[in-house]
């Protein structure tokens, strides 16, 4: 091939040279070009290397079914692999270079793998690298993970960056009343129909410029019509790909913002995915024309015929100078004219014994009956080796020089989007290609994506289009009919492959993934002759196409060896996306930070203006421990728990769920979702809950506090608290719809402090503008009274302890919480008091025995984590019915206990495996589920479960493995009481 | 059958590989065989395999309504690994782990298994305390299992978001036996390895209808006639509960919910590994790296019932920001392909392999996000389960009465709720 | 995307919503019988096709609804409240 930039042709400006690199080399094109055309104006061949062959690949079309110039663009943490070199419009200072291939696409030392084809055809690693070759000798994986580790480095296409991308994305939502994909004549003519209706129109248009295939055409002037369509107020999309179509007329899109634009005049987001809710859809996406199978069929200057069109209509390019046309159809004769007309010498090879073209073809030749059959040329075509056909057999007959080998081998409608609602295609036997089956959505196809050839036939498609939304929409009725399919004077003729006599010959189906016609006999001859089996084996149409060129030649090479039609041996099922999508512009700006939602209490400032380390609970932010200069979490940790046991201490616990609860049937309520009685739950009280799930295990446990005889408050845990919320809200709406009761998430409402340890009182006291209102007579251990702190702020403060100090909760209006954490703070630093973390509150919550989440894992019951007793018998409630199912009331269960090491120097961790001491193996009889160093004891101490419970172990140590951490360690088996098993501490 | 090996290959390299033959047969359905597999995906054929091959049944059909391989078999992100604490689940996928690997050398086929590791990024140290109990049971237990700290990770894979990420990444636990294998491999293994001992591959074998008679099936309707089997198994996962009503037998403890899989365009080796990004209560997402070049991932259930093998936008979106919140270098990949799978989950999350109220009937169903892994055990036990007509003692509590008998083998805790079993 | 119209807050993305269950379970009474409850619990149709299900609109005005859909094309037949007073309010 030698291409080259024409005068008088194309539709780039001319006027604004842009600068370029090809590997390492620096070029010129032109503002309009796409990186595909300059390359073709600087007569640039090969741009790439194919997958498994390394064939050096030529641009093989001009949108983006393209599979043959792939190329990674830019460098370091902007490198992008596998663009298409014909989506890619050019910008000054693009720096492009080829992929997958040492030292490069045009020198490639690994097309060596080209020689040796022969023994690596379609599927042979599945035969082979199981062991020690020859005889695959050997057990195990290690022969395979040996030579896997060369097929990988061989394998992929392109090389990623492994910095983070520094580019941002971002998300968009909108709604349309019609929403059209594909801006060709068929697009335009239904959003004109739409916007004149007033409809609400997005008109979606992957390329830089609207038109479609009328871009290739001299006279279009996409400039007009897009200035037309803004003025109807259309909302037309450029640079955006309609990538999947989803329930309900949902479209992914993607927007290309500023892809076009040099990198360091960027300001935008480089891509925008759209999610747009359209009441329908009008699917204008073209179709694709086809190529065909022959030897060397994919020697760089091989090309669509349309492609070269384009090229030189759109870009000023003229692809070859000396260019063969090969065609089974009608769709190539007006290329052919232009292109003689540019000054290329044009012969075309119909294949069809007649035909009748009503043409001017004085400037081309045109011989009918004849095939391509094998190009001769390696990185450029020198010739093209041609063939007549009689009975299915080819024969060469001549050699015709040339430069370029330009293919038809009949065109496909894009019937991508219609396949991801399961829709099939219908095989259309007169065209020889698959069209859009009837959508029962919303969606209609329009255009040659519906199987209409002819300019005039696919506008009226368009309009027609739009009046059967508007009647599907119920907005008027109107009579309309779609132009039949087809539309060529003379009927295409079936020309898929033209088989070579060379026992394996070079003949392509898919360019990219170098599967050959011969690939797919051998996957026949080994069975896999379904479709899928076909796609599976050979990897034809796994490419980055997926296929969109090569399928339908597949399956007519299948269908041809089973004696079937081609629709008998199916079809492909599309998957989103149509073409790929970057995975930054799925995330958007989810990324860094910003991955999840931060929750934070109110009282998060501050907590770290205070000193906090936080650490995540969910998606919260806690404070874990507020340490002191230099110290570890170790040392922090147990001086905030020693210092509570000692004194005093406060902790931010707002991120524990609160939930209001009213209504006259609320105490029946609260009575069928706890364990425990609640019926009786005097006003001012609270009490602590458990409650079930249907299966009797395990929920959640917190507290519920009766404010008034109809109303309550209830605590869950914050892992728990959505799940709660949305668990009453159910029971409340769909089980129980008799009960008068309403819940009220009020967690964000309020900010709680803890505050406990001896001196608790004395510290509170100072606080409130009433100090008797915490007295012992006042505020009894698990009463709850409202109180005003200091400065008039109300409050509500409830005794209740899980640390086993004496300790208060104070509730109160978020806005108020930092307030209410200066007040506190600054009496308890009077008495030597601490801030303490969630490590510290587990310390103290694990040597009272107390469980949280590590032992309510969803799989323990009220009975085996030591709370039978809260379990009424004189109720029903929900889990009463299935806690005591089988074997969920057996006297073996593992049972909550305490864990002290034998050696109280030693140490251990949560998750350790608690076996008896003659058999350190299987399953063990016991675990550790929370562990902390007790500053009350002196050592390490442990909560978790064994078999039995305590009484079965007494004077039995065991053994604690955790081989994960090296470590095994004898250990005492105790109460789960760890600490004041009476609780004398909290009623002082 | 022409053996699969170099020798061979090579040797076809000589003749345009005209010397390879069908892989497997395509008979035509026999009236009766001893036992019949409903389900031609990777645990039905692996079923009919392990019947020839340690029970001596070799009269066995495997019934396919399309093409084999082409339901969850086809639609899982090949992940392998042993994991599983909970008591039978453990030996379990411990069985299954020791099957793959060596796999490839009992079906003379490449399924290409890599022992790559399978690496759990811990977020927080109460992931680790949960982890650890699991990775504990699984080394008292005859598995591998270790621990990376951060420096370890690091060095290992580099190029995660160590610095700028929405939760800390503390270190790994890492099954280094666990990887990936070829999916399409394994069920062509077994197809080809299973004809070869004399089962009958059906496909384009649908079953229509189930006549009872006696407390037993007699025969199976299907699209290519009736047949009928001495002993039947379904195996149909997804669709078990659609086959189960056809067999007029009530309800079960499954719902078909989808998990979607996403794959990108082939790049050079990037990730060397199995990777799980799963902090608690946020999120969930698994990627790894085909030998082709493609990223794999995927994360969470779409979160609704459905027998769709479509997915939906929301958990596309969700699915690149997992990718990018752990490898903000994959921001300029682009993903090539999406679709889903149609999953039973169970009500535990564990999967049943039992006898049935029919006589004749055995259940293989439940597989929830675990199927692909379990296969190859799951054909052993199933096959040793119809054969001898009881359950083998790692499989004795999965069955349909474990509910009501209490028995809690559900290894997230979640509770029945299947749709909380990811 | 499943759109669901919600009777209060109209059309949403079903991302807005939380999936819940079969809506034609029917839960004993608390006091029934273990046997009945570990049907409902456990046990499902699990139907192929048009089924009674419940979401939440979680990310809206947290109601529940019941749902008729396809478990097949995933399209919508109605939505109600679950609740039934609900459904009176929003029949006006």
């Amino acid at each position: 091939m030698s291409s080259r930039r024409i005068e008088n042709f194309g539709k780039i400006n001319r006027q604004k040279q842009l600068k370029f690199s090809w590997e390492n080399k620096n070029y010129f094109g032109y503002q309009g070009d796409s990186l595909a055309s300059a390359l073709l104006a600087n007569d640039i061949r090969v741009v790439g290397r194919s997958f498994k062959y390394h064939r050096p690949r030529g641009i093989m079309s001009c949108g983006v079914e393209e599979s043959g110039g792939l190329v990674t663009i830019g460098t370091g943490d902007r490198k992008e692999p596998n663009v298409r070199v014909t989506s890619q419009e050019l910008y000054e200072g693009l720096i492009a270079s080829g992929q997958n291939a040492f030292p490069s696409v045009n020198f490639d030392l690994a097309s060596i793998n080209n020689l040796l084809s022969r023994f690596v055809p379609a599927g042979f690693y599945y035969k082979t690298f199981m062991g020690i070759p020859p005889f695959e000798w050997g057990s195990g994986t290690s022969v395979w993970m040996f030579f896997e580790k060369f097929i990988r480095k061989a394998a992929g296409m392109g090389r990623s960056s492994r910095l983070p991308d520094p580019d941002v994305y971002e998300h968009a939502n909108d709604h349309c009343d019609i929403l059209i994909v594909g801006s060709g004549p068929a697009g335009i003519a239904a959003a004109k129909e739409a916007a004149d209706r007033k409809l609400d129109v997005i008109l979606v248009e992957q390329d830089n410029m609207i038109g479609g295939d009328q871009l290739s055409e001299s006279e279009f002037n996409s400039d007009e019509a897009f200035k037309e369509l803004k003025s109807l107020g259309v909302r037309v999309m450029k640079r955006t790909t309609a990538f999947g179509l989803y329930d309900n007329c949902v479209l992914g899109l993607v927007e290309r913002v500023e892809e076009n634009v040099t990198l360091s005049d960027r300001r935008l987001p480089k891509q925008r995915f759209w999610i747009v809710r359209a009441k329908h859809v009008l699917i204008g996406s073209g179709s694709f024309e086809r190529h065909i199978a022959f030897n060397n069929n994919d020697v760089p200057g091989s090309m669509t015929v349309n492609a070269s069109k384009h090229y030189l209509n759109r870009y000023g390019v003229l692809t070859g100078k000396k260019i063969v046309i090969t065609t089974n159809n009608d769709s190539v004769y007006s290329t052919a004219e232009i292109l003689a007309k540019a000054g290329a010498n044009v012969i075309v090879l119909d294949n069809r014994k007649e035909t009748n073209i009503d043409l001017n073809k004085n400037n081309f030749e045109v011989i009918n009956g004849v095939v391509p059959y094998n190009i001769n040329g390696s990185k450029k075509i020198n010739s093209l080796d041609i063939a007549n056909s009689i009975n299915s057999k080819y024969n060469k007959i001549d050699t015709i020089t040339c430069d370029q080998v330009l293919m038809s081998g009949g065109w496909s409608p894009a019937v991508h989007l219609l396949s991801h609602r399961g829709v099939r295609p219908v095989w259309d036997t007169e065209n020889l290609c698959f069209v859009p089956g009837e959508p029962k959505e919303n969606i209609t196809v329009i255009g040659s994506a519906r199987g209409i050839w002819g300019k005039g036939d696919c506008i009226d498609s368009g309009i027609a289009g739009t009046l059967d939304a508007i009647n599907k929409l119920g907005i008027s009725k109107t009579d309309y009919f779609f132009p039949k399919q087809g539309g060529w004077m003379n009927p295409i003729e079936p020309l898929y492959e033209v088989k070579s006599k060379k026992t394996r010959s070079k003949s392509f189906v898919d360019f990219q993934h170098d599967v050959i016609c011969d690939d797919v006999r051998l996957a026949h001859r080994e069975g896999f002759i379904s479709v899928e089996h076909l796609k599976r084996y050979t990897t034809l149409g796994m490419a980055n196409d997926q296929g969109k060129m090569g399928n339908i030649i597949g399956l007519s090479l299948m269908a041809d060896l089973l004696g079937k039609e081609i629709p008998e041996v199916g079809t492909t099922t599309f998957r989103p996306p149509f073409t790929p999508v970057s995975i930054g512009a799925l995330a958007g700006r989810s990324v860094g930070k910003h991955f999840m939602p931060l929750r934070t209490t109110p009282m998060h400032a501050w907590n770290l203006e205070n000193g906090a380390t936080m650490i995540d609970a969910g998606l919260y932010d806690r404070p874990w421990y507020f340490p002191k200069s230099n110290e570890t979490i170790d040392e922090a940790y147990i001086r905030e728990a020693a210092t509570v046991r000692k004194t005093v201490g406060i902790c931010d616990v707002s991120s524990l769920g609160k939930i209001a609860i009213q209504g006259p049937d609320s105490t029946e309520f609260i009575n069928r979702i706890y364990t425990n009685a609640f019926a009786k739950l005097p006003i001012n009280k609270t009490r602590y809950g458990i409650m079930l799930r249907d299966d009797g295990i395990v929920l959640d446990d917190g507290t519920c506090w009766r404010l008034s005889d109809n109303e309550y408050f209830m605590t869950t845990s914050t892992s728990q608290a959505g799940k709660v919320m949305s668990w009453l809200e159910e029971l409340l709406q769909v089980r129980w719809t008799d009960l008068k009761v309403n819940v009220t998430s009020v967690s964000e409402q309020w900010g709680v402090a803890a505050i406990s340890g001896p001196k608790t009182r004395d510290v509170l006291s100072q606080c409130l503008e009433d100090p008797s209102t915490i007295s012992n007579e006042n505020l009894p251990f698990m009463c709850f009274i409202s109180a005003t702190l200091k400065g008039g702020i109300p409050c509500r403060i409830a005794r209740i302890s899980f640390s086993g100090e004496l300790g208060f909760e104070i509730y109160i209006q978020a806005d108020y919480a930092n307030i209410m954490m200066d007040i506190l703070w600054k009496s308890a630093k009077q008495f030597d008091g601490c801030l303490y973390g969630v490590e510290a509150l587990g310390a103290l919550r694990i040597e009272k025995g107390h469980v949280t989440g590590a032992e309510l894992d969803g799989r323990t019951t009220i009975d085996d984590v030591g709370l039978g007793k809260m379990a009424s018998d004189k109720k029903s409630y929900i889990g009463s019915a299935l806690r005591k199912r089988g074997v969920l009331s057996a006297s073996d269960r593992e049972k909550l206990v305490g864990f002290f090491p034998v050696n109280k120097n030693d140490t251990f961790a949560s998750g350790t495996i608690i076996c008896e001491k003659n058999n350190i193996k299987g399953f063990g009889v016991g675990r550790i589920t929370s562990v902390t160093h007790s500053p009350e004891l002196g050592h390490w101490i442990g909560l978790g479960f064994i078999k039995g419970g305590v009484e079965e172990w007494k004077n039995i140590n065991v053994i604690g493995s955790d081989p994960i951490r090296n470590k095994q360690i004898e250990i005492q088996v105790v109460s789960s009481h760890m600490l004041d098993p009476k609780g004398e501490r909290m009623h002082g | 059958m022409t053996r699969f090996n170099a020798w061979n290959v090579i040797k076809n390299g000589f003749n345009g590989n005209s010397g390879w033959s069908r892989q497997w047969r395509d008979p035509e359905p026999k009236a009766s065989y001893d036992a019949v597999i409903v389900g031609g995906g990777l645990h039905g054929l692996a079923t009919a395999y392990y019947l020839a091959k340690n029970h001596n049944m070799h009269n066995v059909a495997v019934l396919e309504k399309g093409w084999i391989g082409g339901g969850n078999a086809g639609r899982n992100t090949t992940i392998v690994r042993s994991n599983y604490m909970m008591p039978g689940n453990r030996e379990f996928y411990e069985h299954t782990l020791r099957l793959w690997e060596n796999l490839s050398h009992d079906l003379n086929y490449n399924v290409m298994f890599s022992q790559r590791s399978h690496v759990l990024l811990i977020n927080n140290p109460g992931a680790l305390d949960s982890f650890a109990r699991r990775y504990n049971t699984m080394r008292l237990t005859g598995s591998d299992g270790e621990l990376w700290d951060l420096n370890k990770l690091k060095n290992k894979i580099p190029h995660l978001n160590y610095d700028n990420g929405r939760f800390p990444i503390l270190g790994a636990i890492v099954q280094p036996r666990a990887g990936n294998a070829r999916h399409d491999s394994a069920v062509w293994g077994y197809a080809r390895a299973a004809d070869s001992l004399g089962v009958d591959i059906l496909q384009n074998c649908e079953v229509t209808g189930v006549t009872r008679k006696n407390g037993s099936i007699e025969s199976l309707q299907t699209t290519r006639g009736d047949i009928k089997g001495k002993k039947i198994g379904f195996a149909v996962a997804g669709h078990t509960s659609v086959l189960w009503q056809m067999a007029e037998l009530g309800n079960l403890p499954i719902e078909s919910h989808k998990l979607q899989a996403f794959v990108t365009e082939a790049v050079k080796p990037l990730l060397d590994c199995v990777l799980i990004y799963a902090p608690a209560g946020a999120a969930h997402f698994y990627i790894s790296q085909t030998n082709k070049g493609s990223m794999v991932f995927g994360g969470e259930l779409d979160w609704y019932k459905s027998y769709a093998q479509r997915g939906n936008l929301p958990t596309v979106k969700e699915n690149g920001e997992g990718a990018m919140a752990i490898m903000p270098c994959l921001g300029k990949l682009r993903l090539l392909r999406h679709w889903a799978g149609v999953m039973d989950m169970s009500m535990d999350g564990s999967f049943f392999m039992c006898k049935t109220p029919v006589e004749n009937l055995y259940l293989n169903a439940g597989w929830n996000y675990g199927g692909f892994k379990a296969s190859p055990a799951s054909g052993w036990y199933f096959a040793d389960l119809i054969a001898n007509e009881r359950p083998h003692k790692v499989i004795a509590n999965h069955n349909l009465e474990r509910f009501e008998k209490g028995i809690n083998i559900d290894e997230s805790g979640s509770g029945p709720d299947p749709k909380m079993h990811g | 995307m499943i759109i669901i119209k919600c009777p209060y807050c109209g059309d949403r993305d079903h991302s807005e919503f939380s999936y819940g269950s079969d809506a034609s379970i029917v839960y004993p009474s608390l006091d029934a019988p273990e046997k009945d409850w570990v049907e409902a619990v456990f046990f499902r149709e699990n139907i192929k096709g048009i089924q009674r299900e419940t979401w939440q609109h979680s990310n809206g005005c947290r109601m529940w609804l019941e749902v008729e859909r396809s478990t097949i094309t995933h399209e919508i037949k109605s939505v109600k409240p679950c609740h039934t007073q609900l459904q009176k309010v929003f029949e006006k």
